[in-house]
């Protein structure tokens, strides 16, 4: 078996122990990873098509309605998800989750004194067309503060997890809002080496904001890609 | 041609359990996946992996989600990847939240898995994302009934000898069915085995 996908680049990565944010101090592995060859357990992985798909999946408006719209700023989040090579990924599932307009998780553990919407889950997913392109439209989420130091709050983000094609490309990653103050003072976001932090800044697009309805946002994702072969 | 930069990782935080464990935190949206991967009269011998989450000083982690990836009971991936074709009976994939049990532990009922290419003992791949985890660790299961394997597989024998205990999940015999028991510690002089996959 040759080794298909290109190695991890370590340097667009957070490291595992960022002691800013102190939940890494106990979590974070200590030892030197130990390099694996590539073989079948690492080149295939999960696969999730439109099967596993809801009809309002893609829709955090409307996916949890129960007695009305759900409050807070309409948004259309639209991208793409391509390798490093620049190559789209088709039908790729992406599944989301997020806080609502006012900062609060419908995870029974967010004790956040903020209000649930009763309109409003904030789980969502989508799998990508055949030019990898996905679309969500949901409601800007809040600020949230939380435990990490005194007076800290997270900035607004959008949570992500992507499969990609193999065990190997598997993403989680978080989708910020372009000029959010709070990102300077945010221990997870900084814990992303300087040069790539842009990387996981959404970008605001007037051509994705749909007219008297939603404000449009691009977020691309690049995963790892395959190797380049003499042939290609 | 210059190469885009890869998407940094971010950790999954502690509030995953709505979105991608949903049916087992009894939350009201539908699960792609959970700890239950056998499907139907899918063939192969029922086993059940379960193990707890440790931190660095010994406490239970009860936010982490565990993801498995494994073959079926013939070594064959339900993906196009593997050129014995697709199994769909069984798609090998199960993710649970440290959550829901009592012991913090995650619980997965599946098949043994084949070995996958004749040369590969017999295992199960593990990705582990949790708060405090900026970028999700992958390790893996395998299993001590197989000792033979074990000895020939050359991914445990790149591992140092005194750290493969770590990877391999003890088989115990219960009344309903054999159950591999092996838990994932993040840290420590016995630190789980992490690879760079
Ligand atoms: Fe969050």
């Amino acid at each position: 078996m040759t080794e298909i996908y290109t190695p991890r680049d370590w340097s667009s990565q957070p490291p595992y122990l960022h002691p800013d944010y102190k939940s890494t101090v106990l979590r974070a592995p200590t030892k030197k990873l130990i390099p694996i060859r590539q073989s079948l357990s690492e080149i295939t992985g999960p696969v999730y098509g439109h099967d596993r798909l809801g009809a309002l999946d893609t829709d955090l408006t409307r996916n949890a309605v129960k007695s009305g719209e759900p409050i807070g700023e309409r948004i259309v989040v639209t991208g793409r998800v391509l390798d490093e090579n620049g190559r789209p990924q088709p039908n790729m599932l992406i599944e989301i989750w997020q806080a609502n307009a006012a900062g609060r998780y419908v995870h029974v553990v967010d004790q956040h004194p903020a209000p649930l919407d009763p309109n409003f889950l904030g789980g969502g997913r989508c799998v990508t067309d055949s030019e990898g392109r996905y679309k969500f439209t949901t409601i800007k989420p809040g600020a949230y503060p939380w435990g990490n130091h005194d007076n800290a709050w997270r900035p607004a983000h959008i949570h992500f997890s992507l499969f990609g094609p193999s065990l190997s490309t598997r993403l989680v990653t978080q989708m910020y809002f372009p000029g959010d103050p709070l990102l300077a003072f945010d221990p997870i976001y900084m814990g992303t080496p300087a040069d790539c932090r842009e990387l996981l800044i959404s970008k605001f697009m007037l051509e994705h904001t749909e007219p008297s309805f939603a404000l449009g946002y691009e977020f691309d994702f690049v995963l790892r890609g395959r190797r380049q072969t003499p042939t290609e | 041609m210059s190469k885009l930069r890869q998407t940094p990782s971010q950790t999954v935080g502690p509030f995953f359990a709505y979105a991608l464990t949903p049916e087992q935190y009894g939350y009201d949206f539908k699960s792609i996946a959970d700890g239950n991967l056998i499907e139907g009269d899918v063939p192969g011998q029922r086993i059940r992996i379960e193990g707890r989450v440790l931190d660095g000083k010994g406490d239970l982690v009860p936010d982490a989600m565990i993801e498995i990836w494994q073959a079926d009971g013939e070594g064959r991936y339900a993906h196009p990847a593997d050129p014995r074709g697709s199994n769909v009976a069984f798609k090998g994939f199960g993710r649970m939240g440290t959550g829901t049990d009592p012991e913090s532990r995650f619980i997965f009922d599946t098949i043994k898995p084949g070995s996958v290419d004749g040369t590969q003992a017999p295992h199960i791949n593990v990705t582990i994302f949790m708060r405090g985890l900026l970028l999700h660790a992958y390790t893996r299961i395998y299993f001590s009934d197989e000792a033979a394997a074990n000895t020939r597989d050359p991914v445990l024998a790149s591992v140092p000898a005194e750290r493969r205990n770590t990877l391999i999940a003890v088989r115990n015999e219960t009344p309903a069915g054999a159950v591999y028991r092996l838990d994932i510690r993040m840290q420590g002089a016995d630190e789980t085995v992490f690879f760079d996959v």
